[in-house]
């Protein structure tokens, strides 16, 4: 019903802006001078027809549930039912009404139904009718407006200008939903938990939490020692160590070389060779960390005669490195290209050789750009969750032996969320305070490196 | 030069070559880990695509099928198949005790009486005779046909019996075994029999997933950048579009799988399990990539056409519409081709939304529950069947022959339609 009325919303709009160049035409006919092209007349009654229609249309979904449903309900209001109940009820109604309903159906039940689908059908038509009288109404007024002086284009244009300008707060949007998303479950799993308890506890356990039986009202006490998040903390910038213990010389070494050395016939193929590790998806990562590196160094420690966990630190943390490679590489590799040459020229002029040159004048120089490309990597490392998820382990243990399991906030999230999740449990919770940290260390991390990868573009620009 | 000097400069020379091989060596270093890579998946991957067959004797018998004379196309298609399929099993080994009976039925894939019953709808004319039929080898079989089984463990730590595995042998001597190329990896849904499982319902998950996510995110990122690029005045609500835009670019992506599940899941109450949540949410993570691309394309286009046509009276609007933007479409659509492939292999943002659970059947629109192709690689990864490792790979590699293709498109956009201006 609604997609039929969508889609005679947008016939309408077809239509008017056939009308709307026909008057057009008709008025130049008259050998009046038009001050916009044809179609921009067509256009002009094509969005006073649609938008108008539109924003009735989207208010009505959006409030239309929501006053069906308070009006079936104000016949319980005074029979002292909670809002659950209420819910429930109202769910029953529906479904119902649906012809969806299995179980036993009340007298009351029944009735509401009745008033459900009276009031839908009420509601149904009312729109049609709305939606169509102002469409009508606006048409004549933006049809009687149109003659020969009359701007057309400036209108359009502005309108079109609106529809960008509100695309780009998209962006906006978005941050705002993360922001929205976290922090309502985080300030309850504070109400339960307290913030110190979490920010220092150093035992992670929330399996403890899967005990509870729900009927029960909530007893912060029992949550004791369960939340505490150091482990995870330390596990999450363990991992991020070691990781960039791989990323960093490697990738640094092969940006110097790529700016630097390497041909243009080394430079055309290994650079998107090496960037293809950085297109490889994340959980292939996982899937191999997991079941070719983790054995191996266990097997490898078992020679040596040390005790390595099948899901250590050190293979996730090396795998991780292993993805991060390319993205130092290339950010250091345009970072030192984009050193001026003069710089290097000065250098040579000295007697310098071109590793000399490298090291004493080149990378100090674009230093800030090498650290901003390096915080970028750490940020990603830290947010890295399949890789973890798959190859460390979910129990957080509080070590720094890199031969042993560990694991992070991102795991974390995962192992509480895969599965049903009830909100309002201090476990589900305790997955989004989780994520609203993550979100704030890395976006204090990233603002800081593009901003002084920004500051470094600046000076040499 | 005395002596001294000379020795220095040597060892400044050493010096310098000393660091061009610490450069090499990490090039290389970085392509071994490329190399060690690709060749691990590839050769644990690419057994899955052969599938083994035992061919067995079937004998159609149309008293055990419970079927009257002449039974027509329907009594066919109800029939009994249970029995004739068990005796076909059983008569491999007629002196099997009871036992050992199991172990036999339990050679072929639980799906064997399906595929007997498919045979004599193939042909009626079977009825009462006796025929060789194609059965699916148990994952475990299978295995052991590819040369990946350790079949020198102790019998109880394996999960083919001696028994199993003599009466199977007999069959390779007898050439009863044969591989064939797997197609039903490629038209089945997903299963928890390994020698079942397929990536179809997957597949079509990560299509629906992501046209959601190209039919969300192409256009708000396109016109955004046009906003951005071309009109926005330089104050503060534009300056704050802009360091968000960059932001996004660097949020961990479980995050927007967090704002998936909270926003999406439980205010807007959107079906659970959907391409639809999963492409959502993946457009809201390759926003910033496209709207980054496009603007980047858009500010590649000489500012001279810009000027050409507003000289002619074209205005701003008409200029940016007829020719700049135009312009920048290659660009734009190689920079949205590339944000799409990172879609596509992501992963942890739709375990959140709950792209996880298991599905046996394939969806058939963006709201019917479905997994991905990344998150069919971590279910089966995370189970524990030995059958399921090289499904891994397998699925690893459609994953990345999609991305590779993907990204080829991008550079053929990129140098066949991008003008160069110069």
């Amino acid at each position: 019903m609604n997609l039929v009325l969508f889609l005679f919303i947008v016939l309408l709009g077809f239509t008017s802006y056939y009308f709307g160049r026909r008057k057009a035409y008709a008025i130049q006919s008259t050998k009046t001078r038009l001050t916009a092209l044809p179609k921009f007349y067509g256009y002009y009654l094509a969005i006073w027809c649609a938008i108008p229609a539109f924003i009735i249309f989207s208010l009505w979904a959006v409030f239309e549930p929501s006053i069906v449903k308070f009006l079936i309900l104000s016949d319980y209001s005074n029979q002292g039912y909670l809002d659950d109940e209420l819910n429930l009820i109202y769910e029953k109604t529906k479904s119902l009404a649906r012809g969806q309903f299995t179980g036993e159906i009340t007298p009351f039940i029944e009735r509401s139904a009745e008033k459900y689908l009276n009031f839908r059908s009420i509601a149904q038509n009312s729109k049609i009718v709305i939606v169509l009288s102002i469409i009508i109404a606006s048409v004549f007024y933006a049809y009687n407006r149109l003659s020969g002086n009359s701007r057309t284009r400036e209108p359009v244009e502005k309108f079109l200008n609106a529809v960008l300008f509100a695309a780009s707060l998209a962006a906006i949007l978005t941050t705002l939903g993360i922001i929205f998303s976290l922090i309502f479950q985080t300030i309850d799993f504070f109400k339960v938990i307290p913030l110190l308890d979490f920010l220092f506890g150093t035992h992670w356990y929330p399996a403890k939490a899967f005990v509870r039986d729900a009927s029960e009202p909530l007893d912060p006490s029992m949550y004791s020692d369960t939340f505490g998040s150091v482990p995870l903390f330390a596990g999450t910038f363990f991992i991020a160590f070691i990781a960039m213990c791989v990323a960093i010389p490697v990738g640094l070494m092969s940006g110097i070389y790529m700016a630097e050395y390497a041909s243009n016939k080394v430079r055309q193929y290994a650079k998107p060779l090496i960037e293809i590790l950085a297109g490889i998806p994340t959980v292939v990562y996982g899937f191999f960390a997991a079941l070719t590196v983790g054995p191996f160094l266990k097997e490898l420690g078992n020679s040596m005669g040390l005790e390595v966990s099948a899901e250590s630190a050190l293979a996730a943390g090396g795998v991780m490195g292993i993805m991060i490679i390319p993205f130092i590489s290339s950010l250091s590799d345009d970072v030192i290209t984009s050193v001026p040459q003069n710089l290097r020229d000065g250098s040579y002029a000295m007697g310098a050789t071109k590793s000399e040159t490298i090291k004493k004048v080149i990378f100090p120089a674009a230093l800030p750009g090498i650290v901003g490309s390096v915080l970028l990597g750490i940020s990603r490392a830290i947010g890295e969750t399949m890789i973890v998820v798959m190859a460390s382990g979910l129990a957080a243990n509080l070590t720094f032996n890199p031969l042993d399991s560990t694991s992070t906030i991102t795991a974390q999230i995962v192992v509480i969320l895969i599965g049903d999740q009830a909100f309002g449990d201090p476990k589900t919770q305790a997955a989004f305070a989780l994520g609203m940290t993550l979100f704030l260390v890395t976006l204090c991390l990233n603002i800081f490196a593009l901003k002084v990868v920004k500051k470094y573009r600046e000076k040499y620009e | 030069m005395n002596k001294y000097k000379e020795e220095l400069l040597n060892k400044r020379y050493k010096a310098e070559k000393r660091f061009q091989f610490y450069g090499q060596s990490a090039i290389f270093v970085a392509l071994l880990f490329l190399t060690i890579f690709i060749f691990k998946i590839f050769s644990t991957g690419f057994t899955a695509f052969q599938k083994t067959w035992l061919i067995v004797p079937v004998n159609f018998d149309a008293e055990l099928m419970l079927l009257d004379e002449n039974p027509t196309k329907q009594d066919i298609e109800d029939a009994d198949y249970y029995e004739i399929a068990l005796q076909s099993m059983w008569n491999l080994d007629p002196n099997a005790n009871e036992d050992q009976q199991n172990q036999l039925k339990r050679m072929v894939s639980y799906f064997f009486e399906r595929e007997i019953k498919q045979e004599l709808l193939k042909d009626p004319n079977l009825l009462g005779k006796t025929t060789e039929v194609y059965l699916t080898a148990s994952d475990d079989l299978d295995q052991v046909f590819k040369g990946n089984y350790p079949r020198d463990l102790p019998e109880d730590q394996r999960r083919v019996s001696d028994y199993q595995l003599k009466i199977f042998d007999e069959m390779v001597v007898n050439e009863k075994v044969e591989s064939k190329f797997n197609i039903s990896f490629f038209t089945n849904a997903d299963s928890r029999e390994a020698e079942l499982a397929g990536i179809a319902s997957s597949f079509m998950g990560s299509i629906f997933s992501i046209l959601v996510c190209l039919a969300i995110a192409f256009p708000v990122a396109v016109l955004a950048a046009i906003y951005l690029e071309e009109f926005a005045p330089k104050n503060r609500i534009t300056d704050f579009i802009e360091v968000n835009i960059n932001n996004l670019a660097a949020v961990p992506s479980i995050v927007f799988g967090l704002l998936g599940l909270g926003v999406l899941l439980a205010i807007f109450h959107l079906p659970r399990s959907t391409p639809l949540v999963g492409g959502i949410t993946l457009s809201l993570m390759t926003l910033p990539t496209i709207i980054i691309a496009a603007r980047a394309s858009l500010k590649a286009v000489p500012p001279s056409i810009r000027e050409a046509a507003l000289a002619m009276g074209a205005s701003k609007m008409q200029t940016t519409l007829h020719h700049t933007v135009p312009l920048s479409m290659p660009g734009t659509l190689s920079g949205t081709i590339i944000g799409l492939a990172q879609a596509l292999g992501e992963t942890a943002p739709l375990i959140l939304i709950g792209m996880v659970a298991f599905v046996n059947t394939i969806p058939g629109s963006p709201m019917d529950p479905a997994a991905s192709l990344p998150v069919q690689i971590y279910i089966w990864a995370e189970s524990a069947e030995r059958g399921f490792v090289e499904k891994v790979s397998a699925c690893i590699m459609v994953l990345l022959g999609f991305l590779i293709l993907m990204n080829l498109a991008a550079q053929i956009i990129r140098h066949k339609f991008e003008k160069k201006w110069s």
